[in-house]
């Protein structure tokens, strides 16, 4: 099960890259593989405010829809139509291509190092 | 009441193929059972164009032998098995009391006077309960083979030639009786010799497509297994997991326990009224079947949704402001590419074009009543 060092993550399976104060988002590998082929996905819309751990999105495949949660404070500067056209990038590259929304940070994020990712999904 | 949740899930014979494969599991009726081996829309897609091969030994096998066999299970169960001709299978139902529905079963009139009854993984206990408990007044013995038969599904419109080509699956004239993979009719059966024992070859299934299951001791399971895999892998057959099993059938608009068949709900009431032979002189839940459901009792329909977000069990129904029923499953169809759902509906909305919609989640989504099933395949040429 992949999870790359250089992403933090949460313990609701999305993963953020850091670059200055524009976080990248999406879901993990371990929680694609758990939703099985990803059909639809509902991203936040530009210019959207985030809380960390409130319900932005959703990300549903076949057999269950799952919920994406804001990993961190901030404001949406970018969602991924290509991934909302093709859901099925979410489960083919999830870490590159499936990235899911850019947020401006404001504040500072309490996220989870991989080791302590992996330790949670038990890898 | 926690008895089933702290007893170890079961595995099947084939588990160590499944982990070979790359199979992700899940708890299914008690047993760990692959969900899906790599994506579940390949396998969904596979079955509808090629080939798919299931492992549903979960399933639940009781034997049902001796004279009165057959009486006993007009008794017993819905529909008239006494006069199942030899190697024919029949859809049927085990009704309670109240005419509510235990179980969903496939019967087969396997032997002389002996029937295998195929029931849910789910409901197994059930279901043996109730044969034990209707058996005072017939000459039958009653037998669970679960534990020592593996059930192998293959599917698809490729399936008959996956057989057809599998090593050591052969035809035997003593036990196919004339038969042949070829003019074996659907819900019809026949013995095939593999590996020195045999195996009961049926052309059922819960796909919506042609093919076949496989009824073997569960000690030969994995070199079934293996041949067919072996065979059929040339032709496009894959592997494949509950999750495309749950599409498949739903596209082709059949009933799943606990979805859409339940205790609380008659026959009539989710479309399977023929099931029922209420001329028997008497059947458990006969009473409460001649007396049918409420008038206003709700029934099974098909819906299609607008958008792409699937309607999913127990979402309202909603006429205007007033719910009219529940969603009992419900995905976005991979054949057709656009959300379906079955419901139960009150009887003024149930007719076909109607227009309703779907509270997914917050958000109302316009949807219509059609005619089941949703997928039918082409007849064959």
């Amino acid at each position: 099960m992949s999870v790359p060092n250089d992403l933090q993550y949460t313990a609701e399976h999305e993963w953020v890259r850091l670059d200055g104060d524009v976080a990248t988002v999406g879901i993990t590998q371990y929680a694609a593989d758990a939703l099985g082929d990803v059909v639809y996905v509902d991203l936040p819309k530009v210019g959207a405010a985030m809380t960390a751990g409130a319900i932005v999105g959703e990300v549903e495949s076949t057999k269950s829809v799952g919920e994406l949660y804001a990993p961190l404070d901030g404001e949406v500067v970018e969602a991924n139509d290509a991934v909302a056209a093709a859901p099925e990038t979410i489960n083919a590259d999830p870490y590159g291509d499936g990235w899911l929304v850019k947020v401006r940070v404001s504040g500072t994020p309490a996220l989870l190092s991989a080791d302590e990712y992996r330790a949670l999904i038990g890898g | 009441m926690s008895e089933s949740a702290l007893a170890p899930l079961q595995q099947s014979p084939l588990h160590a193929e499944h982990v070979a494969l790359g199979a992700a599991f899940t708890d299914f009726g008690g047993w760990q059972m692959p969900v899906r081996y790599s994506s579940d829309l390949a396998e969904h897609h596979a079955v509808r164009t090629a080939a798919g091969i299931f492992d549903i030994s979960h399933m639940a096998e009781i034997s049902v032998t001796g004279a009165d066999a057959g009486a006993f299970l007009d008794y017993a169960l819905a529909g008239r098995l006494s006069t199942l001709p030899l190697l024919k299978a029949k859809y049927s139902l085990l009704l309670d009391e109240q005419g509510g529905i235990v179980d969903d079963l496939i019967v087969y009139a396997s032997a002389e006077a002996e029937y295998l009854v195929v029931a849910n993984a789910s409901n197994r206990h059930a279901v043996v309960e109730a044969l034990v408990a209707r058996q005072a007044d017939f000459e039958v013995q009653l037998s669970d083979l679960t534990e020592h038969l593996a059930l192998i599904a293959v599917q698809g419109p490729l399936s008959r030639s996956v057989l057809e080509a599998t090593a050591g699956l052969e035809l035997r004239d003593d036990l196919s009786r004339g038969r042949t993979l070829d003019t074996l009719g659907y819900y019809a059966a026949m013995g095939m010799a593999f590996e020195g024992t045999s195996a009961l070859v049926a052309r059922t299934g819960y796909t919506g497509e042609d093919g076949f299951e496989l009824y073997v001791d569960a000690e030969q399971a994995v070199t079934l297994w293996r041949a067919l895999l072996a065979a059929g892998e040339p032709l496009g057959l894959v592997p494949c997991g509950l999750a495309a099993r749950d599409t498949l059938r739903l596209e082709a608009g059949m009933p799943l326990y606990g979805h859409e068949l339940g205790l609380s709900i008659q026959p009539s009431q989710a479309g399977l009224g023929r099931v029922v032979v209420t001329d028997k002189p008497r059947f458990v839940g006969k009473a409460a079947i001649e007396a049918g459901p409420a008038a206003d009792a709700r029934v099974l329909v098909g819906l299609t949704t607008e958008g792409r977000r699937a309607p999913r069990a127990d979402y309202p129904v909603m006429l205007g402001d007033t719910e009219v029923g529940l969603i009992t499953s419900g995905a976005l169809s991979p054949t057709l590419g656009y959300p379906v759902a079955m419901a139960f509906v009150d009887p003024a909305v149930r007719e076909p074009g109607t227009a309703l919609e779907v509270d997914v989640r917050g958000t109302r989504v316009a949807a219509t009543v059609v005619s089941l099933p949703f997928y039918q395949r082409k007849a064959a040429s």
